[in-house]
């Protein structure tokens, strides 16, 4: 079976080669899209194959079309090593996007430093870019920059002991323990520290035992998918009258259909510029990507590109770019280009990488946003 | 106290959610003596289903009876389809293809729905009722009262009804149901059905609390696995008591002990119970099975 | 089982090993064929605890688990070699199985499903939770044992690709040859006794539990250094080693393949793990696919792929 098809794929590339000879740049991608983590990997893989195709039917990178190969990970490291060997090795990529979680991100650097080909993860831990490597690049906020946008604005309202309540997925526990390590820093103590499963159906006990801990001023929900809907649900079913905080993970118009505008009346997260792209004033610097990336969307897939949908945006253009500059598409002069973007504007925020920063993003990039009617409210 | 009280309003929305799920292996296992893995995408099914159709405009409670009716549908097909024509094979064969069936469900589910969480509405409202300080939804009622009248049924069925009869006989001894005039492929198809419906019927009333989406079934058939198994598999009673149980079990242990630990201790105890009692709370010795 | 067909079984194995890599296009094929070869390993673990014994277990995965993180977490904490690991890993999970193996193993069907579920499940959520050791579900990195290195100094330079396919080949060959030497053996033979009937064995005296409990702890090493052969090739580990969708995994490519035969194993782990490879074309079918496959094999072939194949062939030659 497995040789049938191969030779198949041969033949049919045999085929196409004298065409496509030279005037293509091969563009590697593995991505969630189904399995746990599909959440974020679906639109994800919907963006990339979105952008490719935008790239592409304007006139492609330098008059060179992309051949993109996209593969599924499932959520599964041991599979995303795969796909990365087999990009590298089979489809002989120049660049690699993807890597949805933390555990695929980690399974595909390993190849891309090993192979030296320039890798932008979608991931959200530090520890993918800190300390750099050479080829590993990111373009989401790490989760740490989530925690200390979140307690800047727990300061500026007073708010200095709080209860924590995380998911135990990858995305829950990183920011569990992000968090908590830079809240002293920021003046927050942690007072109460829960988890839940990612498919618990119920968290009021959780709930309720960081309510009876004592003077709690706020709570901190770190997770993604249905957790933080349930979370939110029975905050307003329990009657809290202290703020909720929700993560960025969360940052979706997706999640207050979910949880419903009464309960979700109050939520505070901090999101990307994406999220408001309608209520942006025309001079803003993300307005045109913004607005120009949802109007793809929207009319591509009839539905709401996502926070995540828009680290792949990022991360497709950023690469473009890169290899536009490069001015070739031999895998090093993409990366040293690619590490010399400055001031490259996506809807996650303004990138300029360095030799020292492969995130490239600050703290200015996360907006604080607020759940009034159903809708969002920017507050800073 | 009242936060006792909140631990056990949890702990039983929780629990019959399971016990839903555990109450829709009963009937399979009773007339096949297998297991049906693929249980946790009939609930999936019902709860997609209703949420697609009332998407479309299509009134809540129509929507639902759509649901069930079609997952029923789908519960007689894999029965002719995929477990028929492998009569005969070992219960571990069987088991791989209700497995088989379980991803095959899950798989074309991704491809006409889509991998988006969902949710309609309570049927009561999301105003929670209070009890003593405590807080429970009117929505949990639903599903708890949902798991009394499934239980309350199945008990009916296989103790009352003819039909019931012949579904246990035909689990019992397949070549003797057959000679005292019981059409056992029919039963088999029946059982597959009601097995169906039931787990579409959890899918319908948990949906609004615990939300949908392509792939929640493999979790909730571990968790409904897990409680049918503690009660004793087959017995719609060890189903009931099995499923909530493990839901209190969880409760109690996020409300008093650890929420990270929630799950190990529910199954730190169904071990421990099956250690004392190889068959479950309420299962029979007499039966040897695999 | 003649001594005759242990040996033509071992050398078809062999002999496919060897010859495959003149058919590689490119390395990625040798990283495909090492998983192949891994997964194979744990399989035939299966293939004794699920085809001689007659014991289901739903928590194998557990076992893989320990020795992957054995791999990851014993040369971090203890300063202990990668390949000393693997072996304290197999320790570890042998006398886990040990212990938890007795009292488990008086259950049936599926009372011991859902009991070695549990396991496996704990097992995954103790390397979940404890975050500060294992890192989490983000997982861990493995150092390298520094075979590639090893060769280097002895002339031989293998890519990383090649490393594996041959450590993981020579693995699952001594696997092979020990589970192929035991159905032979008295063990064996009163274990597949009581496969047939546990009564019936225990009148021909037939210790019933302590054959069990070893068809146990066999499968539990063949797991857990199939899994610390894992976490040494990726150089990185998550709880998913341990997950319920890997033990699911394991007896699904037992099954397939043929449960009483260690070829038959080995050729479910290889359809089970290019499956999603040759799939990715349509790669939103996978599912679908994998679904309709298993269905398939367990309705037209019941007793899974190879035996029911060999069957086939015998019965035209008699």
């Amino acid at each position: 079976m497995k040789f049938t098809s191969s030779t198949a794929v041969i033949a049919l590339m045999a085929a196409a080669m004298p065409f496509a000879a030279q005037a293509e740049i091969r563009l590697g991608a593995s991505v969630s899209a189904t399995g746990p983590a599909a959440f974020l990997g679906d639109p994800e893989a919907k963006t990339i194959e979105m952008m490719v195709e935008e790239i592409n039917a304007s006139g492609g990178i330098n008059g060179e079309q992309i051949a993109l190969t996209l593969y599924d990970d499932g959520g599964d490291p041991n599979k995303a090593r795969t796909f990365a060997t087999r990009l590298v090795e089979d489809d002989e990529v120049v660049a690699i996007i993807g890597g949805s979680t933390t555990g695929t991100t980690m399974s595909i650097l390993d190849v891309a430093q090993e192979e030296g080909i320039p890798f932008i993860s979608l991931a959200g831990a530090i520890s993918i870019i800190d300390p750099v490597r050479e080829y590993v690049f990111k373009t989401p906020h790490t989760d740490r920059m989530a925690c200390e946008k979140i307690f800047a604005d727990m300061q500026a309202r007073d708010i200095s002991r709080i209860g924590l309540i995380s998911g135990t997925d990858g995305f829950g526990a990183s920011m569990q323990a992000e968090c908590k390590e830079v809240a002293g820093d920021s003046g927050i103590e942690i007072v109460a520290d829960e988890t839940y499963g990612p498919q618990d159906a119920d968290m009021t006990p959780q709930l309720t035992r960081i309510r009876n801990t004592g003077d709690v001023q706020a709570v901190l929900n770190a997770g993604f998918g249905q957790g933080p809907a349930i979370v939110t649900r029975n905050y307003a079913q329990l009657g809290f009258e202290i703020p909720l905080y929700q993560s960025h993970g969360v940052a979706s118009n997706a999640f207050i259909d979910l949880v419903g505008a009464e309960a979700a009346e109050g939520v505070r997260l901090p999101g990307t510029a994406l999220l408001i792209a309608d209520q942006l004033s025309e001079d803003d610097p993300q307005y045109q990507v913004t607005t120009d990336y949802t109007a793809l969307y929207r009319a591509k897939y009839s539905d709401e590109p996502s926070t995540f949908a828009g680290y792949a945006h990022d991360a497709v253009l950023l690469m473009a770019d890169a290899i536009a500059r490069a001015g070739s598409t031999d895998p090093d002069d993409i990366r040293d280009a690619l590490e010399a973007t400055s001031g490259f504007v996506g809807t996650t925020g303004t990138y300029t990488f360095s030799p020292e920063d492969h995130l490239g993003l600050d703290l200015s990039a996360f907006r604080m946003l607020e759940i009034n009617d159903g809708d969002w409210t920017q507050l800073d | 106290m009242d936060a006792l009280l909140q631990f056990i309003f949890s702990g039983m929305t929780v629990g019959a959610v399971y016990a839903l799920v555990a109450l829709g292996f009963t009937i399979i296992y009773n007339a096949s003596d297998v297991v049906n893995f693929a249980q946790g995408e009939f609930v999936m099914l019902g709860g997609m289903i209703t949420v697609f159709t009332y998407m479309a405009g299509v009134p809540l409670p129509l929507a639902a009876v759509l649901a069930i009716v079609a997952t029923a549908a789908v519960g007689v097909a894999l029965n002719k389809l995929a477990i028929e024509p492998a009569r005969g094979a070992p219960v571990v064969s069987l088991i791989i293809i209700t497995i088989g069936a379980s991803i095959l469900i899950r798989g074309a589910a991704q491809l006409i729905f889509d991998k988006q969480l969902h949710r309609f509405p309570a049927f009561s409202g999301d105003a929670p009722l209070r009890v003593m300080g405590a807080t429970i939804l009117p929505q949990s009622l639903w599903v708890i009262g949902g798991a009394i009248l499934v239980f309350v049924g199945l008990w009916l069925f296989f103790t009352r009804t003819l039909t019931g009869k012949a579904v246990l006989a035909t689990a019992n001894n397949r070549v003797a149901a057959q000679l005292v005039g019981i059409n056992t492929n029919w039963v088999m198809t029946l059982s597959f059905g009601l097995s169906a419906a039931i787990g579409a019927f959890a899918g319908v009333l948990v949906t609004p609390i615990t939300l949908v989406s392509y792939d929640i079934g493999v979790g909730l058939a571990l968790k409904g696995f897990a409680g049918a198994m503690l009660g004793g598999m087959g017995n719609p009673k060890g189903a009931l008591v099995g499923g909530l149980l493990l839901g209190l079990l969880e409760a109690m242990t996020a409300g008093y002990l650890s929420s990270q630990y929630k799950d190990a201790v529910a199954f730190i105890v169904i071990l421990a119970v099956l250690f004392v009692m190889p068959h479950g709370l309420f299962g029979s010795k007499s039966v040897e099975r695999v | 089982m003649g001594s005759r067909r242990k040996w033509i079984q071992l050398a078809v194995l062999a002999a496919l090993i060897i010859v495959l890599p003149f058919f590689f296009p490119s390395s990625y094929y040798y990283r495909v064929g090492a998983l192949i070869f891994v997964n194979a390993l744990a399989v035939v673990g299966m293939v004794i605890l699920i085809g001689y014994a007659g014991q289901i277990s739903l928590g194998h995965a557990g076992f893989a688990g320990i020795g992957a993180y054995a791999c990851a977490l014993a040369p971090e904490y203890l300063g202990l070699h990668p390949g000393l690991a693997l072996i304290l890993g197999a320790v570890t999970s042998g006398v886990l199985a040990l212990l938890i193996g007795r009292p488990i193993l008086r259950l049936k069907g599926y009372y011991l499903g859902v009991a070695t579920l549990g396991f496996g499940i704990l097992v995954s959520m103790v390397l979940t939770n404890e975050r500060a050791l294992t890192g989490g579900p983000d997982g861990m990195s493995v150092a390298d044992p520094g075979l590639r290195g090893m060769l280097r100094d002895l002339g031989w330079r293998l890519s990383v690709g090649e490393l594996w396919y041959g450590v993981s080949a020579i693995a699952l060959l001594i696997g092979a040859w020990v589970a192929l030497n035991l159905f032979d053996s008295p063990t064996g033979r009163a274990m597949r006794a009581l496969h047939g009937s546990e009564v019936a064995a225990s009148t021909v005296g037939v210790d019933v539990a302590r054959q069990k409990l070893r068809a146990f702890v066999i499968s539990a090493l063949y797991a857990s250094v199939s899994g610390s052969l894992l976490a040494l090739q990726n150089g990185f580990i998550t709880p998913d080693v341990a997950g319920f969708m890997h033990s699911i995994e394991m007896v699904t490519m037992a099954v397939l393949g043929g449960v009483g035969s260690v070829l038959g194993g080995t050729l479910g782990a290889a359809i089970l793990t290019t499956l999603p490879q040759v799939l990715t074309i349509f790669a939103e079918y996978e599912q679908l696919v994998l679904g309709a496959v298993m269905i398939l094999v367990m309705i037209f072939l019941p007793q899974g792929l190879l035996p029911s194949i060999a069957r086939r062939f015998r019965g035209r030659d008699e």
